[in-house]
């Protein structure tokens, strides 16, 4: 079929309908590599300006590490740029089955197998290991490429409340008559910040006979005492079946994700997930920089660490200044502005104070809980925090929001 | 007994209020495109629908539509011959 104008019209009527819902996305171009302090073109084109970031997933602030940077080239002078094939013909180097020893050992896992990223790791996983005899019953705030994943498989699905372990508890009894029973969680939440209950989660999947599945891209590198996540928080090291986590975020930053688990779902994966075996290998590159990674973060916790006291101070900053936040033990803080418009206007005024956060609302985050995010990192320095605080305050007292209850913002604002 | 008007209503707010939801949900208030049930949690209220009132529905019947209000959740039983 030619691509009449009529069929122009359609796409073209589609995006003038997100435009008019204020939900058209636009880039912004960095130029600069990634950091706390950036150099931005918004719009594209326009000039640039300099501002502090507090919107990148650079958790431990080493996507730009000098010895991450080195390793990598020297990934891309011994083992070249790219292998022109899938892992299972001829993609599979002598790197990358180390950087999956490293990350078992990492993660306290079984086994592991390196995909493409995240995204195509929760994509392929669920298809790969359940069957129409088997339920997943994930709560419900679990990430878009989660549910991809489940609609992909042709196992029954099910949810629960966020984090609402009794109704987590009815739902493991309702399927009891399930061969196998998967429950489905984030270790990190990423819109809210906060963490699953994986101690409770796998009380009950002990109770109930359910395997325990964990995305953890959101605290993989930095969560736990020594960064190896949510199950090291919650005192469960070695009793989540599966983890899924990506080298795109604490890990990096660049790409790549994996699966690491029991041996024989991994094992699984190898022989059937389609994302693993229909797109192109993890690239020397980047496999050589995630091995550098997984050592800087073995040898000290003090980037960890140093996370850990950003993201308390910007907590305190924030609750003393009188906004509300979303409760968390993560490096992503929500600020509460609940209206949609509220939430864009704030982070416009933000950026013009050289604060680059994003609002979020609504189909991203339920009706009514409009926010900006804010996510710390490692390369954050006390000095950018202080400015970055005295910006939102300054924005806050513009709005009248300072102090305010969350219903005295929507009487304001509305919802 | 309550009716299934009733019956669907009370699911609906325990099944996908959470605690400190205060929104008020009636048979007309529109579940999926006003944002209470996504697509993806609308699945548990097929199966409650199913195991409550022992009938198979057909996806086809499972749109996002019928789904959308309790009013039309028991219009669709009734066309599945679903009696109070």
């Amino acid at each position: 079929m030619a691509y009449t104008a009529d069929v122009r019209k359609v796409y073209f009527d589609q995006l003038e309908d997100l435009k008019s819902q204020g939900i058209f996305k636009e880039e912004r171009a960095i130029c600069a590599p990634q950091d706390s302090e950036i150099e931005v073109e918004f719009p594209i084109g326009s000039e640039k300006k300099k501002v502090i970031n507090m919107c990148a997933n650079n958790y431990l602030g080493l996507s730009s590490h000098p010895e991450v940077v080195k390793a990598a080239h020297d990934g891309l002078d011994v083992r070249g740029y790219g292998m022109s094939s899938v892992r299972f013909i001829c993609g599979t180097q002598d790197i990358h089955k180390e950087l999956e020893r490293k990350l078992t050992e990492f993660l306290g896992t079984e086994d592991t197998i390196l995909f493409p990223s995240c995204m195509d790791a929760n994509a392929g996983v669920f298809e790969a290991i359940l069957t129409e005899q088997d339920v997943m019953i994930a709560d419900r705030l679990v990430h878009a490429s989660i549910i991809d994943g489940m609609r992909l498989c042709k196992a029954q699905n099910d949810s629960f409340k966020h984090s609402d372990m009794a109704h987590l508890e009815e739902k493991l009894q309702l399927h009891q008559n399930k061969r196998l029973r998967m429950v489905i969680t984030d270790g990190a939440f990423s819109m809210d910040g906060d963490l699953a209950k994986l101690d409770k989660i796998v009380e009950l999947a002990e109770k109930y006979n359910a395997m325990v599945f964990i995305d953890d891209s959101h605290a993989s590198g930095y969560i736990g005492r020594t960064g190896r996540g949510t199950q090291e928080h919650c005192g469960v090291l070695g009793k989540i079946d599966i983890i899924t986590t990506t080298l795109g975020k604490a890990l990096g930053g660049a790409s790549g994700g994996c699966v690491s688990g029991r041996k024989e779902i991994v094992e699984m994966c190898r022989q059937k997930a389609r994302p693993y075996l229909f797109s192109n290998t993890v690239a020397p590159v980047i496999v050589e920089g995630a091995l550098r990674v997984l050592d800087i973060i073995s040898r000290s916790t003090e980037r960890r660490d140093k996370l850990e006291e950003n993201s308390t101070f910007w907590r305190k900053g924030l609750t003393d200044a009188g906004f509300i936040i979303k409760e968390g033990e993560t490096a992503i803080v929500p600020v509460m502005l609940f209206n949609a418009k509220l939430s864009q206007d704030v982070a416009k005024d933000l950026y013009a104070e050289g604060i680059y956060a994003v609002g979020f609302f609504f189909p991203v985050v339920p009706k009514g809980q409009a926010r900006i995010r804010t996510q710390l990192s490692a390369a954050h320095e006390r000095h950018h925090l202080e400015k970055a605080l005295a910006a939102f305050i300054k924005v806050g007292k513009k709005y009248d929001i300072l102090g305010k209850t969350k219903q005295e913002i929507i009487d304001k604002y509305g919802m | 007994m309550p009716s299934i008007k009733d019956t669907v209503l009370q699911y609906v707010k325990n099944e996908y209020l959470e605690s400190d939801d205060d929104r008020e949900i009636t048979y007309d208030t529109p579940l999926i495109s006003g944002g209470i049930v996504d697509s993806f949690s609308m699945v548990s209220l097929k199966v409650f629908l199913e195991t409550q009132y022992k009938i198979q529905i057909p996806d086809a019947k499972a749109s996002p539509e019928a789904f959308d209000s309790v009013n039309n959740i028991v219009n669709l039983l009734k066309e599945l011959n679903v009696k109070e």
